[in-house]
C-alpha cells in the first residue's frame, strides 16, 4: 500500500515536473468587477467560473505543451480603470486573450485598446448592440435579448394565442431600452397589437399606477423590460392589484435571477423568459460544470458564470487548433471558426459578426426555480 | 370609475408615506432653518433594522418601533456629533447641507458593506396576501394598515408637539432661538429631540416603504429624499401641515399624471409643477398656515 501511494506521489511529480520542463505559458487576463457595486455580482460568478476553467483545462493536458496562466484584474466596474488594465495586460504582460470586462459600458471604453492591438477579447456579460461590432477581434458567449426573445414569444403564441400584449420597461435603462425595441419588433411582427406602453425609472418602487392602466386594457400579456429586481416587483404588484394568472408575463434576459423569486414569491410562478443557459441544462458538459463550481466555490453558478466558463472553452480550443498563440490573426480566425463546440451553453459557434449561435431556451418559473418551459 | 378608484388607493398609500417621511424633513427646516440631506440614508438605516428585527421574528409594530428609534439615534448622534459643533464653529449654514451630503453617503457606504447592494424583501407575513375587492377596486391589507399607521404617526407627532412641554420647547425655538433662550427653553435638549423626531420619521418611513413595496437596498434613500425635498417645497418650508397634505398631493400626483397624461412624463409633470409654485407662490401651496409652522 504504502509503495503504491509512494509510487503514484513520484509519478505525479514526474508528470509536473516534466510538463513544467516542456511548458509555453499562455497569459491571459481577466479583467471582472469583483467590488464596487452591484456589477460585482456579475462579476465575482464570471472571474470564478473563468479561473475554473483555466485549471480544468490545463489540468486535463488537452492544450499538450501550452499551459494557460490567467492574470485576473479587478476594474470595480469602472470603465476608466478597465482602459488602464487592458492597456497594462497588453503592453506589459502580453496577455493572448482577454475575458471580460463585466459591464457593457467597460467593453465600449476598453475593447478598442484590444482591437488595436489585435488581442482577442471574448466577452461574456456585454449584452447590449453594438459590442461585436467594435473589430474582428472582440467575441462574446453571451445570449443576447434579439437571440432569446424571438424564441419565448413564439413558446407563449404556441401556447395561448395572445391577440394584444402591453409593455412597460425602464426608460432611462440603456439595456432596457434595447429590450424594448426588440419586444416591440417581435410582437409587431407577430401580429399582437400592443395595446399599452408604460415606462418606470431607475429606483421605482410603485408601479402600481402604471399596472392600474394596464390592468384597464386587459392584455393577453405583459412584456416587462426591466433588470431582476424590478421585474419581481412589477409582478408581484400586478398580481396585487387583480391582474390575472391567465395573462402572462414575459420578460427579459436580464430577469435571470434567483432574486426574481425571493422578492416576488409565488406571484413569479409561470413567468416567462429566454436565456441562453439554465442551471438545470441537463447535458453532460454543463453537469460536469455545474458539480465543479460547486465543489469549489460551494455556490451555485449562474448564467454569466456558464458564459464565461465557456469563453475559456472557446479560447482553449481555438488555441489548440490555431497550433499556439504566436499569431494574433491566426488565433482569431480560429475562434471565429468555432463550430458546434461542445460546452456548458450547449453546442456553441459563431457568426459572421462574432455573434454566439447557441440554442436559446425558454424559461418558467416554477415551485421558485427556472426550469426548461414545457408546452402543457 | 373603478380605475379612478384605484388609482386613488394607489396614490393614497404611497403619499402617506412621503407625508410621513416629509414632516422629518419640514421640522428640521422649520426649527433649525437648516436642511438635513441624511434624511434619506435615516429612511434606509430604519428600513434595514425594520428589516432585521422581522427576520429576527419580531411582528410588524415592533419592527416599526425598531426602525423609528433606529432612525432616531442616528438623527439625535448627527445633531450631537456633526451640526451642533458645525453651529458652535461658526459654520455658514451650506455647511450643515454638505456634512449631511457626506453623512448620507457614509451610511450608503456602511450599509452596502453590511447589508450588500442586492435589494432585499421582507419575510412574507400572512398579512401581506389579504387582499380585499370592493368593486372593482383591489385594496391590500397592507396598504390599510400603512395608511392608518402613518395617520397615527402624524397624529402622535402633533400630540408631541402640540400638548407636550418638550413639543412647546421646539416650538419656541422654532419661533426664535433667541426669545427661547430668555424663556429659559433649554435649546439644547430641544434640537436634540427634533432631530430624534426628525429621524425616527425617517426611520418609520423607511420600514413602510419597505414593507408595502418588498424593497429594501442600500440605495433606497436617494429617490425618497428627492420626494421629501419636493414635499417639503409644496407645502412649504417648514410648514408641518402643508408637508401632510403635499405628501398626499405628490402622491396622488404621481399616479393621476401616470393615469392621465403618460409614465414617461411623470416626473417632468411633478418637478414642473414645482417650478411652476416656486414662480407663482414661492412660499409653498399652503402657506396659509405660515403663522403655525412648527
Amino acid at each position: 500500500m504504502r509503495t503504491t501511494l509512494a509510487t503514484v506521489v513520484f509519478a505525479a511529480l514526474g508528470l509536473s515536473f516534466g510538463a513544467a520542463a516542456h511548458a509555453k505559458d499562455v497569459k491571459v487576463g481577466i479583467v471582472q468587477a469583483t467590488s464596487g457595486g452591484s456589477a460585482a455580482l456579475y462579476g465575482i460568478m464570471q472571474k470564478n467560473a473563468a479561473e475554473l476553467a483555466v485549471s480544468e483545462i490545463n489540468a486535463s493536458g488537452t492544450l499538450g505543451d501550452l499551459k494557460l496562466v490567467s492574470i485576473y484584474q479587478d476594474d470595480a466596474g469602472d470603465r476608466g480603470q478597465t482602459v488602464n488594465i487592458f492597456q497594462r495586460l497588453i503592453s506589459q504582460e502580453k496577455v493572448k486573450a482577454i475575458f471580460g470586462p463585466t459591464l457593457t459600458n467597460s467593453a465600449f471604453a476598453a475593447d478598442p485598446l484590444a482591437q488595436k492591438a489585435k488581442v482577442p477579447v471574448i466577452a461574456s456579460s456585454n449584452t447590449a448592440p453594438g459590442v461585436t461590432a467594435m473589430g474582428d477581434f472582440i467575441f462574446r458567449t453571451c445570449a443576447t435579448e434579439p437571440m432569446v426573445f424571438p424564441g419565448v414569444l413564439d413558446y407563449v403564441i404556441k401556447k395561448r394565442a395572445p391577440k394584444t400584449s402591453a409593455q412597460i420597461y425602464g426608460i432611462d435603462d440603456m439595456l432596457m431600452k434595447t429590450a424594448y425595441d426588440v419586444h416591440k419588433k417581435a410582437l409587431e411582427k407577430a401580429g399582437i397589437k400592443i395595446v399599452a406602453t408604460e415606462t418606470f425609472q431607475k429606483g421605482d418602487v410603485d408601479y402600481s399606477a402604471q399596472l392600474t392602466k394596464i390592468k384597464a386594457t386587459n392584455p393577453d400579456i405583459i412584456v416587462i423590460g426591466g433588470l431582476a429586481e424590478e421585474t419581481a416587483n412589477i409582478v408581484r404588484q400586478a398580481r396585487q392589484l387583480g391582474i390575472p394568472a391567465s395573462t402572462i408575463m414575459l420578460g427579459a434576459n436580464a430577469a435571470i435571477s434567483t432574486k426574481l423569486h425571493d422578492l416576488a414569491g409565488p406571484a413569479a410562478e409561470g413567468f416567462l423568459v429566454g436565456s441562453g443557459w439554465f442551471i438545470g441544462y441537463d447535458s453532460p458538459r454543463n453537469k460536469a460544470f455545474v458539480d465543479a463550481y460547486r465543489a469549489k466555490y460551494n455556490a451555485a453558478p449562474d448564467t454569466f458564470a456558464a458564459q464565461a466558463y465557456a469563453a475559456v472553452y472557446v479560447f482553449a480550443d481555438a488555441l489548440k487548433r490555431a497550433g499556439g498563440a504566436d499569431d494574433p490573426v491566426k488565433l482569431r480566425d480560429a475562434i471565429a471558426s468555432t463550430k458546434d463546440l461542445e460546452t456548458s451553453l450547449g453546442k456553441i459557434s459563431f457568426d459572421a459578426n462574432r455573434e454566439p449561435v447557441l440554442s436559446t431556451k425558454v424559461l418558467e418559473l416554477k415551485d421558485g426555480k427556472f426550469v426548461l418551459a414545457s408546452g402543457d | 370609475m373603478e380605475g379612478f378608484a384605484q388609482q386613488i388607493v394607489n396614490g393614497l398609500s404611497i403619499g402617506s408615506i412621503y407625508a410621513v417621511f416629509a414632516i422629518g424633513c419640514t421640522l428640521i427646516f422649520g426649527v433649525l432653518n437648516i436642511i438635513n440631506l441624511a434624511q434619506g440614508a435615516f429612511l434606509m438605516v430604519g428600513a434595514c433594522a425594520g428589516l432585521e428585527a422581522a427576520r429576527l421574528g419580531f411582528p410588524l409594530p415592533v419592527a416599526l418601533l425598531v426602525a423609528a428609534v433606529g432612525g432616531g439615534i442616528l438623527g439625535a448622534l448627527s445633531e450631537q456629533f456633526m451640526f451642533r459643533p458645525l453651529r458652535k464653529a461658526g459654520g455658514h449654514r451650506w455647511m450643515g447641507l454638505v456634512a449631511s451630503l457626506a453623512l448620507a453617503r457614509l451610511l450608503v457606504g456602511v450599509a452596502q458593506e453590511i447589508f450588500g447592494t442586492e435589494v432585499q424583501a421582507y419575510p412574507p407575513s400572512s398579512i401581506s396576501t389579504i387582499i380585499w375587492q370592493i368593486g372593482g377596486v383591489r385594496i391590500q391589507a397592507l396598504q390599510v394598515i400603512i395608511i392608518l399607521a402613518a395617520l397615527l404617526l402624524m397624529l402622535l407627532f402633533a400630540f408631541i408637539l402640540q400638548r407636550t412641554s418638550i413639543g412647546r420647547a421646539i416650538r419656541t425655538v422654532a419661533f426664535s432661538e433667541d426669545v427661547a433662550q430668555i424663556v429659559g427653553v433649554r435649546v439644547e435638549s430641544a434640537t436634540l429631540v427634533t432631530f430624534f423626531i426628525a429621524g425616527a420619521l425617517a426611520g418609520a418611513a423607511g420600514l413602510l416603504l419597505g414593507v408595502l413595496f418588498n424593497v429594501v437596498s442600500p440605495f433606497m434613500g436617494d429617490s425618497a429624499l428627492v420626494k421629501g425635498l419636493t414635499v417639503m417645497i409644496l407645502g412649504g418650508l417648514g410648514n408641518i401641515p402643508g408637508a401632510v397634505a403635499g405628501g398626499f398631493l405628490l402622491g396622488l400626483l404621481e399616479v393621476f399624471s401616470i393615469a392621465y397624461v403618460s409614465s414617461a412624463f411623470r416626473d417632468a409633470i411633478g418637478f414642473g409643477l414645482i417650478f411652476l409654485i416656486l414662480l407663482v407662490k414661492p412660499t409653498g401651496l399652503f402657506s396659509g398656515f405660515e403663522e403655525r409652522r412648527a
